[in-house]
């Protein structure tokens, strides 16, 4: 048998066509928690409902767990006490998994960032890693559905994700 | 939670901890649960995950800034927070508002106060393990949303009210639209009955479960139409009419046991009820101005305070203000009938099965950011 040659610093084992097809796989069956925070819940849940329909994408299946949940939509305001809950919630997220900060609360704190407030975490991004923006108040449904379809995209091409990105623990909230 | 706490036969209490992420908790509320096996011992409803400082806000804010915050109070009904915090600075203030501008109000708020109660009616069923109805009831939730979507500009969080009237006049489309929908509810209430509220399934997991009784209502403040179905015909439309409710020909539904299925009830008949009052609105819609021209820009708000009550979807909300003679008020208080609801389980859970608790907490129809606000 002929000995392979391999260039120096090349990985050993490569995995670029499978890669491909699990990106694809995985960009048309996401999985969002069922996880509402506030207004924006609400047109998250219209868009999963009759007119907008969101299993026309592969991502209606709402998961009331996050074990079984791919992507994470933030939708509504992030307050101090519920900080840690979300960071825990995305812990217990198996990987691949990704992040949607919907809304402009859980894009910077919205409406409710002002010079004294003392209640909100002013950004999803402060807490988890997000993958996509989708600003309004609230977006549309259509809104959320772009966002996702950005989401599917980002997906299938495979662009690599910070993941081991640390965290600050928000002291606080559970217990 | 280090000690073990046991009861009587020597068998460790359990507890649950329900919440904050939990699919049937309607947002962010977490209540801690100990269980006796299946059963529940006590109860204990957690808030403040959804606090985002409103009350303060409006002390920081003109009052007329405040508007897209009221809105957000409680997300499900935008419209009559709206118009309830418009009609308390007018009163303050001593603004007189357009016939018109009243008429739309009205119109515009019944609306919402269906869109409100059919979102409730399709979690609620979804809650407890019916999907079908969630899909009907949104499909009809946005023949709603695109009736206020061309006056209001906005799916859900509506600043539509101005001190003084309203932002835009309503036109034929809107109108047509609206009698399009009236007729199409008036076919659809049988559909609903049908698929629901004749379910022997669902009539099992709702009668005789989670009864609040007359008097533990009355302790704990609950209003809306989870005391409508204990049998107290208290709406404050009826009892305070505001606006010009008092001219509208509409009942007051009660129930009289007081159970999850007589709350069910209450609200499926207050949808007709607000059909009859929009229609009855729209037969009457005079024409004429819809915004006072006149409103100074610098508001003549006394010192002094203000309470003002009007009928959300659930229940007795009031806004309560202090002012200091300024532009901003010193207080500016909302009484929200949420929390009174919520707390009431503190009373019904105990002695109920854990299914039941999910099929209890549905049906009180809490909006967490309300309570928190």
């Amino acid at each position: 048998m002929e000995k392979q040659v391999r260039e120096p610093g090349a990985p050993v084992v490569q995995f670029a066509l499978l890669d491909d097809i699990l990106n694809l796989a995985r960009a048309n069956s996401l999985w969002p928690m069922t996880f509402g925070l506030a207004c924006c819940a609400i047109e998250m849940m219209a868009a999963g409902a009759s007119r907008f329909d969101l299993d026309r994408f592969g991502a209606g299946v709402f998961r009331p767990s996050p074990r079984q949940s791919d992507v994470m939509i933030v939708a509504g305001t992030i307050a101090k006490k519920m900080a840690p809950a979300i960071q825990m919630l995305w812990d217990q997220m198996p990987n691949p998994k990704w992040c949607i900060a919907m809304g402009n609360c859980a894009i910077s704190g919205g409406p409710f960032e002002y010079e004294e407030q003392y209640a909100i975490v002013p950004g999803a991004h402060l807490i988890v890693p997000v993958d996509i923006v989708i600003p309004g108040c609230p977006p549309r449904p259509e809104a959320l559905i772009q966002g996702l379809l950005a989401l599917e995209d980002k997906i299938t091409k495979g662009e690599g994700r910070n993941v081991l990105r640390r965290f600050k623990r928000v002291s606080g909230g559970i217990n | 939670m280090d000690e073990l706490v046991k009861n009587e036969a020597g068998d460790r209490i359990y507890t649950l901890n329900l919440g904050p992420q939990h699919p049937s908790t309607h947002g962010v509320l977490r209540i801690l649960l100990d269980l006796d096996g299946e059963y529940i011992v006590k109860a204990d409803p957690v808030i403040g995950y959804g606090h985002r400082g409103h009350e303060k806000m409006g002390e920081n804010r003109l009052y007329r800034q405040f508007f897209p915050n009221t809105s957000r109070i409680d997300y499900l009904a935008g419209l009559l927070y709206n118009h309830g915090f418009v009609l308390t600075v007018e009163k303050f203030a001593g603004i007189k508002v357009p016939e018109r501008a009243k008429y739309i109000r009205v119109i515009a708020s019944e609306l919402n106060r269906i869109s409100s109660h059919l979102l409730w009616f399709g979690t609620y069923l979804l809650d407890i393990g019916g999907i079908t109805p969630f899909l009907y009831a949104f499909d009809d939730r946005e023949q709603i949303l695109d009736i206020l979507d061309t006056i209001t500009g906005s799916r859900l969080t509506y600043s539509y009210c101005r001190l003084g009237g309203v932002a835009r006049d309503v036109d034929s489309k809107f109108i047509d639209m609206t009698r399009a929908f009236l007729k199409r509810m008036s076919s659809r209430w049988a559909d609903y009955e049908a698929l629901v509220s004749k379910n022997v399934i669902f009539i099992h997991r709702t009668r005789d479960v989670g009864v609040i009784d007359e008097e533990l209502a009355r302790q704990y403040g609950v209003t809306g139409p989870n005391l409508r179905a204990c049998g107290v015909a208290f709406d404050v439309r009826r009892s305070e009419p505001y606006e010009v409710y008092d001219r509208f020909d509409f009942e007051i539904p009660t129930g009289s046991r007081g159970d999850a299925l007589d709350r069910y009830d209450v609200r499926f008949r207050e949808m007709q009820q607000s059909c009859r009052i929009i229609e009855q609105a729209l037969d009457h819609l005079p024409e004429g101005e819809i915004l006072t021209p006149k409103v100074p820009q610098k508001l003549p708000v006394p010192k002094g305070e203000v309470y003002f009550a009007f009928e959300s979807p659930r229940g007795l909300t009031a806004y309560y203000m202090v002012g200091d003679g300024s532009q901003t008020p010193y207080r500016c208080h909302i009484r929200v009938p949420s929390f009174g609801n919520l707390n009431v389980l503190n009373e019904v859970l105990p002695g109920t099965l854990v299914a039941d608790a999910i099929a209890i907490l549905g049906s009180i129809d809490v909006v967490i950011p309300e309570i928190d606000r």
